[in-house]
């Protein structure tokens, strides 16, 4: 891999990737075993979704197309990408769902998008569930007046500085026009209220609700505060959203270097960091597949250009730092960055070695998300674990083979219907962040802008690539692969659980984290060997199942080893009593 | 926490907050899980199926199964008649259940779709192999609410599965309501424990608390099975128990096939479980016997050991409705004033249940259906409570107000007790009041000045 050192460490073959303990199966023969249950259509659909990686010329995968009906799928829909994944976690703006009670219900706090509310915020409202709770004459006479009413109580009762709107599938099918009555409500009460058309049946997954959002925050909130802060070296973080309080892990890693973060999109985000991140230096991307929309109409509208970076996994943070540093083009920024790596992996590194002897040749697959899938099998390599089968759940062909094949991506149908917003450079506000005798400079020290290759260039040839994994396919991954660790959702966790394999999950990480920066990974290499070499499924058989095991002759036979020491033991104590002669009827009586 | 909840209480019309339901598509997904070698399935869009396979399982822990239609924009055009046919002939081919049970969402709803079409002509062009069953329900998110969707389920159990022969076999159905697995094992428990001979539908133990062997059951032991849905038709009688969750189902059985039901409530407490066990003996023609007599007799010492601890406790219900009739009975055995009692789902019988069991002893008691959690909130705000009874969701309140908290009914997501302790019988009620001593007695520890710390309690 390119970014190990030419003499790869004991456990890494010459590419750098981790020698796996156990002989790995023929992948191609894998791939047909795994495919061969399906119905011919779904067979043919399925067999451009599961493919051996070939990292030189990674081949064309069949991402962001629909889930074939009848299939259990890991994905879920446009509103949970939108209300739950993007728009969510702004804690200082109110979020009501306008739509029948359960998909408000369903994205109430389930998500661990953790929130610090500022000391003066007086609401933090994702503790609250707002909806307008449709019923049937909703329905049937159409639902605008009730929303009108719903923004207009939940104005009069919490007076928050900004509402958002979000429409369910109903909302669409009978034609509530969600956005005049924004527009209205807006006018009549005089703060921000704006609605997003994220209706589920959109798209073929969450993504096109990550797009929708997208397109919503960058009309309705980015560039309504032109003050930008005060610090130096300002970088927005895209694609954060602070699970187990990553971006936390990230924004001290950063602020030690001397780095100051305007917003992280979007967790614990503001809304007022939203509305002046269009004035930061620099937009670094994590999860490309959620919010490269965001970066793009950025760069285009103000002039803030974009990297991908990664801080998942100790030498992919190092890397995304140095990265930082040499966009900003500041010795004393770049030396600060050097200290601070320096610092972090000397304390780092005696956990990573010490992980590293209990987990090394051990595997993986990880089947999460746009961006996870990829960015965690870093971690994976760390600790000396080869990841042999992974894939993303709602990610698109860039995510997969790199941004390089954007113009040959189709249009289809259901991409069609997702709202690409006209974005023209702004007149007054669109400042170039670097010259270009500067871009010239750095594009001649090797810098790359917008440059994401995607997850198969960094996969290991012969490993399986699988797209919206089905649960048969996880079934027969297990079966034939006998991974060491599954990172997958709660869906499957239980599944994989059940037969013998621990499963990390990687949307809430089981309640864990953080997984970021250096001190995340240290967690996060701890957790794989809490998990890995935990004894709970060596219980999973009883002793008198295994015929060989010691404890099963334990108690047996009046002169076993142990019946034998515990007699000796007990030998002084034992005194049986001896039938007492008739006693005289007096002392009876006593 | 929970700022913006204030003591001040405005009237509310389109605004819903803090729900205390959800909608009916969980139910129905809930209840089919408990017929073995059922696929559920959902006829909507995938987040829906997402959502509620996520729920079940955070609140079970364990593998919840279901498919889904995955509607795109031009399945919610055209209707899904092509993605639910096409959902058969995958399902039956890579999954291959014995039955898949539809349920619609607001999506197939808004549409129209006519599932009992696409069922019969999926049957035709063989989609539905010879010998499997599809059944559905209809769910819409827009009316009731998850307790409605199990309910519409286990009707479709009724109307789809249930036949009457014309022999009459000696077998009790019991019908348990949307309770845990817990639950349901501990009603077979004490029916075995009298003897009588019953079949239960829906059921999930053995589905949704399964052991961990390193093998994985699509389709585990538990569940009712399909021949014994069948047989409901030809039993003695249905005992039929909570009003939401299974009393048009035992009434459709009745008028189906002419099994007599009685209509109980969940047998939570003393006096509804002596009525469930009385009218179970009585239609099963058995003694109730020395062993439950036991169980009850030490459930009613134990009420009476700790009558002090709860006599005259303020308490606030959030639940299912036919969770929060049945354990404000047990509240008012125990001499507790049930002070806020409130529903998220809607249904007259709620309010009007309610009031002939607090009436007399806790008059006033504020009771209301339709309603949410923020507005109990604000009541206990207003006057407050000494504990609170609810699922997961009041976990905010409960720590906002630093009142006691015992977690009941449905969706628990941050504890396990109820993967094993029922509710149900006097067994179930003991656990009650262990957990509710408990909360209760913590927080006096935790809190009372140091002369008043007690070893002995």
């Amino acid at each position: 891999m390119s970014d190990l050192s030419t003499t790869p460490p004991e456990g890494y073959d010459s590419e750098g990737y981790p020698i796996p303990t156990a002989t790995q199966p023929d992948s191609e023969a894998m791939r047909a075993e795994m495919l061969k249950i399906y119905p011919q259509k779904t067979r043919r659909k399925r067999e451009k979704q599961l493919l051996t990686n070939n990292p030189e010329t990674p081949p064309e995968i069949g991402a962001n197309t629909r889930t074939i009906p009848g299939i259990i799928t890991q994905r879920g829909c446009t509103y949970a990408g939108c209300r739950g994944v993007v728009i969510g976690p702004i804690h200082d703006i109110l979020h009501i769902t306008h739509g029948p009670v359960g998909c408000s219900y369903y994205s109430w706090l389930t998500r661990r998008n953790l929130a610090r509310p500022k000391p003066d915020q007086p609401i933090n409202f994702l503790q609250y569930c707002m909806t307008t709770d449709m019923q049937e004459e909703d329905i049937v006479f159409g639902g605008e007046k009730k929303l009108a009413a719903a923004i207009r109580e939940a104005y009069a009762m919490f007076k928050p500085k900004a509402i958002a709107v979000y429409s369910t599938c109903p909302v669409g099918l009978i034609g509530d026009d969600v956005h005049a009555v924004c527009r209205q409500a807006k006018a009549e009460l005089g703060i921000n209220i704006f609605g997003f058309s994220c209706e589920g049946y959109k798209g073929v997954s969450q993504s096109a609700g990550h797009h929708i959002a997208n397109n919503g925050v960058f009309k309705h909130m980015v560039g309504l505060n032109d003050e930008p802060d005060k610090e130096k070296f300002r970088i927005n973080v895209l694609g954060e959203y602070n699970i187990g309080g990553d971006a936390w892990e990230i924004d001290t890693v950063l602020k030690k270097c001397g780095i100051h973060v305007t917003a992280t999109l979007s967790g614990d985000i503001s809304y007022e960091q939203i509305t002046k991140c269009h004035t930061a230096d620099l937009n670094v991307v994590l999860c490309h597949r959620s919010i490269n929309y965001m970066a793009e109409m950025m760069e285009t509208k103000f002039g803030v250009p974009w990297i991908k970076a990664n801080f998942t996994g100790a030498e992919q943070t190092s890397k995304s730092l140095r990265k930082i540093g040499k966009y900003f083009d500041d010795k004393q920024l770049i030396d600060r960055i050097e200290e601070v790596i320096a610092q972090e992996m000397a304390a780092l590194k005696p956990v990573q070695e010490e992980m590293r002897k209990r987990l090394q040749g051990k595997t993986a697959a990880m089947f999460v998300g746009g961006s996870r899938a990829h960015h965690y099998q870093h971690l994976f390599k760390d600790v000396g674990m080869l990841t042999v089968a992974a894939g993303y759940e709602f990610a698109h062909r860039d995510d997969y083979e790199g941004r390089k094949v954007l113009p040959t991506i189709k249009i289809d149908a259901d991409s069609r219907n997702i709202e690409e917003i006209e974005v023209e450079a702004d007149p007054k506000r669109f400042v170039p962040r670097k010259t270009p005798e500067q871009l010239e400079a750095l594009k001649a020290g090797g810098f790359n802008f917008k440059d994401y290759d995607g997850m198969m260039v960094e996969m290991k040839k012969s490993t399986l690539v699988i797209d919206d994994i089905s649960h048969h396919e996880m079934e027969k991954l297990i079966e034939l692969y006998k991974p060491d660790i599954i990172c997958s959702g709660i869906k499957d966790k239980f599944v994989i659980e059940k037969l013998g394999v621990p499963c990390k999950q990687l949307h809430s990480y089981d309640y864990g984290g953080p997984y970021t920066a250096y001190t995340g990974a240290a967690n996060f290499y701890k957790e794989l060997d809490r998990m890995i070499n935990t004894k709970v499924w060596k219980l999973i058989t009883p002793s008198w199942k295994k015929p060989a095991d010691p404890t099963i002759a334990m108690g047996k036979g009046i002169d076993s080893p142990t019946n034998k020491t515990i007699r000796e033991v007990v030998a002084g104590m034992a005194k049986a009593w001896k039938p007492q002669k008739s006693a005289p009827a007096s002392s009876a009586e006593g | 926490m929970l700022n913006g909840t204030t003591a001040e209480l405005v009237e509310r019309k389109a605004l819903r907050i803090n729900p205390a339901k959800t909608c009916q598509p969980i139910g129905a997904m809930y209840a089919a899980l408990g017929i073995h070698g059922c696929m559920p399935h959902s006829h909507g869009s995938q987040g829906c199926c997402s959502y509620h396979r996520s729920h079940l399982t955070r609140h079970f822990k364990e593998p919840v199964m279901a498919t889904t239609s995955s509607f795109t924009e031009g399945s919610s055009v055209f209707g899904g008649m092509a993605n639910l046919t096409q959902a058969f002939k995958n399902i039956f081919t890579i999954y291959n259940p014995e039955i898949v049970a539809v349920h619609t969402t607001c999506l197939s709803e808004v549409i129209g779709d006519d599932i009992p079409t696409i069922i019969k002509k999926s049957i035709e062009d063989g989609s539905i192999p010879a010998g499997k069953i599809a059944i559905h329900a209809n769910t819409p998110s827009f009316v009731g609410s998850h307790v409605t969707g199990f309910s519409n389920m286990v009707m479709a159990m009724v109307n789809y599965l249930s036949e009457k022969t014309g022999t009459t076999l000696n077998q009790v159905n019991v019908i348990p309501g949307f309770v845990e697995p817990a639950d349901m094992r501990e009603i077979k428990r004490i029916a075995a424990a009298m003897s009588a001979n019953i079949v239960m539908f829906p059921d999930t133990s053995n589905v949704l608390d399964g052991p961990l062997t390193g093998q994985y059951k699509m389709y585990p032991e538990g569940g009712a099975t399909v021949a014994q849905i069948k047989s409901a038709g030809d039993s003695i009688a249905t005992v039929a128990l909570g009003h939401f969750a299974s009393h048009v189902a035992a009434a459709t059985l009745e008028s189906k096939c002419n099994v007599p039901a009685a209509f109980l409530e969940l047998p939570i407490g003393v006096g509804a479980t002596d009525r469930f066990i009385s009218t179970l003996a009585n239609y099963a023609g058995v003694e109730v016997g020395p062993a439950i007599e036991l169980e009850r007799g030490r459930l009613v010492d134990l009420m009476s050991d700790l009558h002090q601890y709860f006599h005259g406790k303020r308490v606030a219900v959030a639940g299912d409705p036919d969770q929060v009739i049945a354990i404000t009975q047990f509240l008012v055995e125990l001499e507790m004033k049930p002070v806020y009692c409130i529903t998220g789902s809607p249904g007259n019988q709620f309010e009007k249940r309610m009031h002939e069991i607090l009436d007399g002893p806790v008059p006033e008691a504020k009771i209301k259906q339709t309603a949410d959690l923020f507005e109990l909130h604000q009541w206990m705000k207003n006057e407050p409570v000494d504990l609170l009874i609810g699922n997961t969701y009041g976990k905010h309140i409960a720590r906002t107000e630093n009142v006691p908290f015992v977690r009941f009914g449905f969706p628990i997501l941050d504890r396990t007790g109820h993967r094993f302790f029922p509710t149900v019988g006097y067994m179930g009620a003991v656990n009650l009041i262990n957990q509710m001593i408990n909360v209760l007695l913590d927080k006096k520890d935790r809190e009372c000045d140091e002369e008043w710390f007690e070893l002995v309690q």
